[in-house]
């Protein structure tokens, strides 16, 4: 491991200036990810900053049912609050989809939307990789693709975003706080992320020296009949294949809203709008839900690789939305 | 770099001089003698490594001792004796006499083992063994976690869940098991569970609160 200085400054402000002053710094949260990237070789920072205990670690209540979540929070926390689970059961069943029971108690609210994609070959630096070493080639493309992209993928990466909370976070129209050195400034939970394009070494808009220092969930109804459904390898303790966040309003058998994202499929957490659009007014019915997934996956293109590609995904995204939908939809009853 | 910090391991405060690098587990295990916590994988894949911090159970493979300044870690080895009963402590002092000089008591003398622990002996909750203070710890973590009301993936509703072997699989599957003793582990999980479940109720109708 290359060497590295670590600092624990006095609180969130001088953390901020400290590593926007030198560009070979990084935050460490958790550590759940960094930590592993720093003994694989596949980060290399100078500068190791520490920040958990200088970020808020309450979730407030801020009136009329939304939440703001300190980044400090932990996953396991956020996960067994009550109003999280009573107002948006579809954060809560995220968080508890996803990593360990170990790895809950140390990830938190602000590094988990900030972990990197678990991409064999990102992982592995004697493999050629776009997103770890710019210009270098996708190894993934005609590789092992089984936990790659359909959706936004580009002919540089086809990595997928791993995080199952930052799915919830995009279906719930979630809201980003982050300090920069110029002061603060509000992201759209569903704008954090990019697509890979041409840059795919970049995995967010976050400006070298931001740090996300909150996240707010805007109080909506539609959010307490919501679920989130991930379908895996293993039964617990894996990275999804495809997931489905979803919160659905029905009224009279007639679909009035939906909000649906999906994960394992894209470089981000990706909202499923035309999907949303296609169940407006629609009756709440198996024809429906998969009327909306082939709305939302027209544009998906699998890769080809090894044993067969992932063009699996397609159908049982298909399903597991339709699935997910139902449920809802009889929950509702 | 070098950074000196003191962490209290098994509640004893131990000041040392880490590399920046150092993880929690290696200054533990390599500086510290402390050997209970395992390096399996060292990519936070398996659980071996797991201990408490701050009575929260985390990777220690994955935390850079740096950040543990002034923590307080509790490894398989410092769990012995919090909680034991009074008859328990007995029993293990008998037994401890049977078998003086057959173990180094460096870390049982004059201790009675934690429910946890009595559960897998009981149970038999293990094969080669490496596995075991991880799973150990886990479960001490999992079970406070547990009585706090946490929920996991495979809880439904609101409602307090049992402890059934659904639950204990789906909260204990950081902790992998390469003989696949899980069959006897869950039970040893559950036995646990009852055993502090049942002493806080003796300790709750002592001091009159209604359950």
């Amino acid at each position: 491991m290359k060497p590295f200085d670590y600092r624990h400054p006095a609180d969130a402000a001088a953390a901020v200036r400290t590593v926007a002053a030198d560009p070979d710094a990084v935050y460490l949260g958790g550590g759940t990810n960094l930590v592993d990237h720093l003994k694989l070789g596949v980060a290399e920072p100078d500068l190791v900053v520490g920040v958990t205990d200088l970020l808020p670690a309450e979730i407030e209540e801020l009136g009329g049912g939304a939440l703001r979540i300190g980044a400090g929070v932990s996953n396991s926390e956020l996960a067994a609050h009550p109003r999280v689970r009573e107002w948006f059961p579809v954060l809560s069943q995220a968080l508890l989809s996803g990593a360990s029971g170990q790895l809950r108690n140390m990830a938190t609210t602000g590094g988990n939307p900030l972990q990197r994609t678990r991409c064999v070959y990102f992982q592995d630096v004697t493999t050629p990789c776009n997103k770890r070493t710019p210009g270098s080639g996708c190894s993934a493309i005609g590789g092992w693709t089984r936990y790659h992209a359909i959706l936004g993928a580009s002919d540089q990466c086809i990595a997928v975003h791993p995080s199952d909370m930052a799915v919830a976070m995009a279906a719930l129209d979630a809201q980003v706080r982050v300090l920069g050195p110029d002061g603060e400034r509000i992201i759209p939970f569903t704008d954090l992320h990019r697509l890979p394009g041409d840059t795919p070494e970049r995995d967010t808009v976050l400006e070298h020296g931001e740090l996300i220092t909150a996240i707010d969930l805007p109080a909506q109804t539609i959010a307490r009949r919501s679920a989130y459904r991930k379908v895996r390898d293993r039964a617990s303790y894996a990275f999804a294949l495809v997931s489905v966040a979803a919160a659905l309003d029905v009224k009279d058998g007639v679909i009035a809203d939906a909000r649906i994202a999906f994960g394992g499929v894209a470089h981000k957490p990706w909202r499923a709008h035309r999907a949303e659009e296609a169940l407006r007014g629609a009756a709440a019915s198996d024809s429906s839900y998969r009327a909306a997934a082939d709305a939302e996956l027209a544009d998906a293109r699998p890769a080809e690789g090894l044993e067969g590609g992932n063009a699996f995904k397609i159908p049982l995204l298909r399903r597991t939305l339709t699935a997910t939908l139902r449920d809802l939809a009889r929950e509702d009853a | 770099m070098d950074t000196e910090i003191t962490v209290r391991v098994d509640g004893v405060p131990r000041r040392l001089t880490v590399d920046t690098r150092t993880t929690l587990l290696d200054a533990l295990r390599e500086r510290l003698g402390v050997t209970s916590p395992k390096k399996g994988c060292d990519h936070g894949q398996c659980g071996a490594c797991t201990v408490l911090s701050g009575g929260q159970r985390v990777l220690s493979c994955l935390t850079l001792a740096v950040t543990q300044a002034g923590a307080q870690v509790v490894t398989a080895e410092g769990l012995a004796s919090e909680t034991a009963t009074t008859d328990e402590a007995h029993e293990q002092r008998h037994e401890q006499r049977q078998h003086e000089g057959t173990h180094d008591g460096t870390h049982a003398a004059g201790r009675c083992l934690h429910p946890v622990q009595r559960a897998f002996i009981d149970c038999d909750a293990f094969q080669c063994g490496y596995c075991t203070p991880g799973q150990v710890v886990s479960a001490v973590g999992m079970l406070d976690e547990f009585a706090r009301g946490w929920p996991s993936a495979v809880t439904s509703g609101t409602e307090a869940p049992r402890l059934d072997r659904a639950e204990v699989a789906e909260r204990m599957s950081g902790n992998l098991c390469r003989c696949a003793a899980y069959v006897n582990i869950v039970p040893a999980v559950q036995q646990a569970a009852e055993a502090s479940a049942a002493r806080t109720s003796e300790g709750a109708a002592g001091t009159g609160v209604a359950r």
